[in-house]
């Protein structure tokens, strides 16, 4: 070769190899730029007057799917400007790149609240994220299907704000679809090919199931679920046979129509058992079972009337084989609510109830004794028995007081039922009629009844107080921070909790006189030594008397919201202990509030002051009855001496008048004679 | 001879009687009401308290009573006052002179010829108008409305009191109220009852201080040396008095055994409490 042609290639190289070295850069020295102020964690900068933090995680962004982009490919309003650029930016355009998306998002509910400015309607980086977006793919991303559930709750879930504020058709979304098959099998069982809300809703055009574009609208749904149950036409054609596929003639049932959304569970049809074919045996009164001959009559219209009206015979009587002439031949066990009441069940299965159950004792109360069997009804329903005025009288048929379950009970509560009638809880409910009262249920809960000794029964003594404060929550927040509270240990010593002061069946108003009598004996049960001083001095003599209105324990210590004296929000402390005398004593002043509540004059360690002035008082009265009662007995001996003297010199001087008398008669004989 | 016309000495004026009437039902007003506190761990404490209607009728009553007990103090320095202008006396003459409550010379004469008698080593003392017992029950008085009437201020004003005193003093003053009612309440039902009304001469009860009478025997036996001045002076007529009809002095009699039970029941309840239900 020639060098001419050499030097011209080698001369190529070189500029091609410049151009890359530059051009490399320039991307380079871009991202870098805005990193300048943006990797400061404190950096700050305003937006609509709101200063917000405008920190950037160079971290996440490189592990983000827009690492290759430059910053200005988003922001693009700071393209080409002098830096720092200004601020108040306008939000970025997704749509730039993703126009497909921001176009269906535009027309969806989601992009029209937007439109109409509404604060709550979710963006882009609501559900994706900003500068750490992640792939769905990337089990991470708030959009994979193990985390859409999550993403969707944030808004859809029960208690927030849009769920309160907005108008929302569907209730407990969230709870619903973790319980139904659905849920249980992408959230509990990790099956990420199990539907997530994206799988029905679509992820960007969400519709209103009105809306006849929407994917859940009745005339689509059907595409939707088809997507994952692609021959279920042909599975309900040949199990389900005619009769539901068609009720009326040419209009076919919607997925919806049998299958709530959210609350999709297993479905229980057999081969062609429908309602109507157990009953052409159970509709007739005289039908009996073959094994022990008990009635097997059902009252159809009572099954229409209860709570499982829209359940079939067979989604409970899951065990029946339409295949069979006599279908419910096959059927073995007892029907399990848990199949649908999974949640209940498991409680239900834990709890003594459960646990005697279990072990087949006639004692176990099963589902149907407290609900019924095909009479089942919700307990908002006045005539269902576990309505809240009807709990006590259902739980009585067992625990009052001679009845199955108190004869083997060795515990220390009885005459339950009539102990609990005749307390304020009991005469609030059955005498009053407030069913937001407390009954048997609220305290010892429906499924997950268990003995106060179980840990986790909600009447052990460390879960009562969260027990009780489901209605008294006020006092239980005052509790929880008192010198009382379980956490605030010290000895180790048990401290009291609810029904050490107020008992359990037996709980009276806290105004009530005998209450406040009693409490004193409450308290002393623990604090016996200062419980012994306390009636040492004014306020406790008064109080034996019977007298309510002196200060008692939680007149100056508080209720629920006992502290040590050392802490300042205490009733006693420096500073609240005057006002808390003054409740009674308005002119209470800060010498006043010196008075010794505890004092007791038998210590002479801790009160001298009163030790001495008693013995000293003592002795003095001693000295006096002392002297006294010398000076009497001295005198008593020579004072009944005397007396005897005083009688002898009146009967001689009685004797002398009568022998006066008798000389001078004798005269007078003389005279006459 | 004086003795012939079947009057009687007048020992006390109607003041006096009145006052010391009123004295005795205070004065058992505020030792019931007071008990039921002292000893409000007994059974009888409750029920009595019950029976006054509740604790704080109780404490109605009991302050009611120490008002009386104030007033019947004041009115006895008013009549002190009264006196002193109607014998044209000075103070010194009227404290000190013969006829006073203060203690003298002879106070002490007598009482150790008291000690003496008592012991069978000399004669009974020649009494005057006021006895050594007699001066020291009145002083009692004195002393007991000096010390519970201040403390019981105290306790019945707390919130005034403490303007000056400490906090604790009203527990000092607790137990310096409570312990000499017990005194006071002990002593009267005691040795008071005993110096005046149970001893054998005079026994079950004297009536003297309810009606001011007395015989004159019995009154030249008890104060001989009062009567012989008397004679002396050619005084004795002037406090002769007409007896009180018998409707009277049954009248008397309930009052005064109706206190001297109650009296004894108190102590029978101090003795009770003190002894077997004490803590």
């Amino acid at each position: 070769m020639d060098k001419p042609t050499q030097f011209f290639f080698k001369s190529i190289l070189f500029v091609l190899f410049f151009v890359l070295f530059f051009i490399g850069k320039t991307v380079a020295q871009e991202n870098s730029e805005c990193l300048t102020c943006h990797e400061d964690k404190s950096a700050t900068g305003t937006r609509k007057g709101k200063t917000i933090s405008v920190f950037v995680d160079e971290r996440k962004l490189s592990h983000s799917v827009h690492q290759s982009l430059s910053c200005v490919a988003c922001h693009s309003d700071v393209e080409g400007k002098e830096l720092p650029h200004e601020d108040d930016l306008k939000a970025v355009n997704c749509g730039n790149c993703h126009s497909d998306e921001q176009t269906q998002h535009a027309k969806s509910l989601h992009g029209k609240a937007i439109q109409r400015g509404d604060a709550l309607a979710p963006k882009c980086s609501d559900c994706h994220g900003n500068h750490e977006i992640l792939s769905a793919s990337n089990s991470n991303s708030p959009t994979s299907p193990l985390k859409i559930p999550f993403t969707c709750g944030k808004c859809h879930q029960e208690g927030t704000k849009v769920q309160q504020q907005r108008e929302i058709h569907q209730d407990h979304i969230i709870e619903n679809f973790s319980e139904s098959i659905h849920g249980e099998g992408l959230l509990r069982k990790g099956l990420i090919v199990a539907p997530n809300c994206a799988s029905c809703h679509t992820s960007h055009s969400i519709l209103p199931h009105t809306d006849n574009n929407s994917s859940i609208s009745r005339n689509k749904i059907a595409n939707t679920c088809t997507k994952c149950h692609a021959q279920i036409e042909q599975v309900h054609r040949k199990i389900i046979k005619g009769e539901l596929w068609e009720k009326q003639a040419h209009v076919l049932p919607a997925c919806v129509d049998c299958h709530q959304p959210h609350k999709v569970r297993k479905v229980f049809y057999s081969q062609g058992m429908a309602d109507s074919d157990c009953m052409r045996c159970h509709d007739k009164q005289d039908v009996k079972s073959t094994k022990d001959g008990r009635s097997l009559y059902v009252d159809f219209t009572h099954v229409k009337q209860s709570k499982h009206a829209k359940v079939s015979c067979s989604q409970c009587h899951s065990e029946v084989n339409a295949s069979s002439v006599r279908p419910c031949e096959t059927i073995t066990q007892k029907v399990d609510c848990a199949s649908c009441h999974a949640e209940v069940g498991t409680q239900y299965q834990k709890s003594m109830h459960g646990q005697l159950t279990a072990k087949n004792d006639p004692n176990g109360p099963t589902c149907k004794e407290c609900h019924g069997e095909h009479t089942v009804k919700g307990k908002t329903d006045p005539t269902s028995p576990i309505f809240a005025t009807n709990i006590p009288n259902l739980c009585a048929e067992c625990h009052r007081e001679g009845e199955k379950a108190t004869r083997k009970y060795k515990g220390s509560q009885h005459e339950i039922i009539e102990h609990y009638t005749e307390s304020i809880h009991g005469k609030g409910l059955m005498k009053s009629g407030l069913t937001v009262t407390a009954t048997c249920t609220n305290c010892h809960t429906a499924h997950n009844v268990l003995p106060k000794s179980d840990s986790a029964s909600s009447v052990n003594p460390d879960n009562l107080p969260k027990t009780c404060g489901n209605c008294h929550h006020g006092i239980q927040e005052q509790f929880e921070k008192s010198v009382h509270a379980q956490k605030i240990s010290d000895n180790g010593k048990r401290k009291p909790v609810c029904n050490d002061c107020h008992t359990a069946h037996t709980i009276k108003r806290a105004d009530e006189q005998g209450f406040k009598l009693e409490i004193m004996q409450q308290c002393g049960r623990c604090h016996e030594e200062i419980t012994e001083t306390y009636f040492d001095t004014y306020h406790g003599k008064v109080s034996q008397l019977g007298y309510t209105k002196t200060a008692k324990c939680y007149d100056c210590h508080g209720a629920h919201d006992i502290l040590p004296v050392t802490d300042p929000k205490s009733h006693l402390s420096h500073d609240n202990v005057v006002g808390t005398c003054q409740k009674c004593h308005e002119g209470a002043n800060r010498r006043f509030a010196g008075y010794l509540t505890h004092a007791t004059h038998h210590d002479p360690e801790k009160y001298p002051l009163l030790f001495w002035t008693f013995w000293g008082m003592t002795s003095l009265l001693i000295g006096t009855f002392v002297f006294g009662g010398i000076h009497t007995l001295l005198w008593l001996p020579r004072a009944l001496q005397m007396k005897r003297e005083m009688r002898q010199k009146a009967m001689m001087k009685e004797k002398e008048q009568t022998e006066q008398l008798d000389s001078t008669t004798k005269k007078e004989g003389e005279n006459n004679g | 001879m004086a003795n012939g016309n079947g009057k009687q000495f007048l020992r006390f004026i109607r003041l006096n009687r009145v006052l010391h009437i009123v004295m005795i039902v205070s004065f058992m007003s505020l030792a019931l009401t007071g008990m039921t506190l002292k000893f409000s761990y007994t059974t009888w404490a409750v029920i009595l308290a019950h029976l006054f209607g509740g604790f704080e009728s109780a404490g109605y009553v009991h302050r009611l009573a120490a008002v009386f007990m104030f007033g019947i103090f004041v009115a006895h320095i008013v009549e002190l006052f009264k006196m002193k202008k109607r014998e044209d006396k000075t103070w010194r003459k009227l404290i000190f002179g013969p006829d006073s409550m203060m203690f003298n010379r002879n106070d002490l004469k007598e009482f150790i010829g008291s000690i003496k008698w008592f012991l069978g080593k000399g004669p009974r003392p020649k009494f005057g108008r006021w006895t050594y017992w007699e001066k020291f029950d009145y002083f009692a008085v004195f002393w007991g409305i000096f010390v519970i009437g201040s403390t019981g201020l105290t306790l019945w004003f707390p919130e005034i009191f403490t303007l000056v005193l400490p906090g604790y003093f009203l527990n000092i003053a607790t137990i310096i109220h409570s312990d000499e009612a017990l005194l006071a309440v002990g002593f009267i039902f005691t040795v008071h009852f005993f110096n005046t009304h149970l001893r054998p001469e005079k026994f079950p009860m004297d009536l003297v201080v309810f009606t001011g009478r007395m015989d004159l025997e019995e009154f030249k036996h008890d104060k001989p040396a009062e009567y012989e001045a008397l004679v002396k002076s050619g005084e004795l007529e002037n406090y002769l008095v007409e007896p009180y009809q018998p409707i009277v002095i049954k009248a008397v009699r309930v009052f005064g055994y109706t206190a001297l039970t109650v009296g004894f029941s108190i102590v029978i309840w101090i003795i009770y409490a003190m002894l077997f239900a004490y803590r």
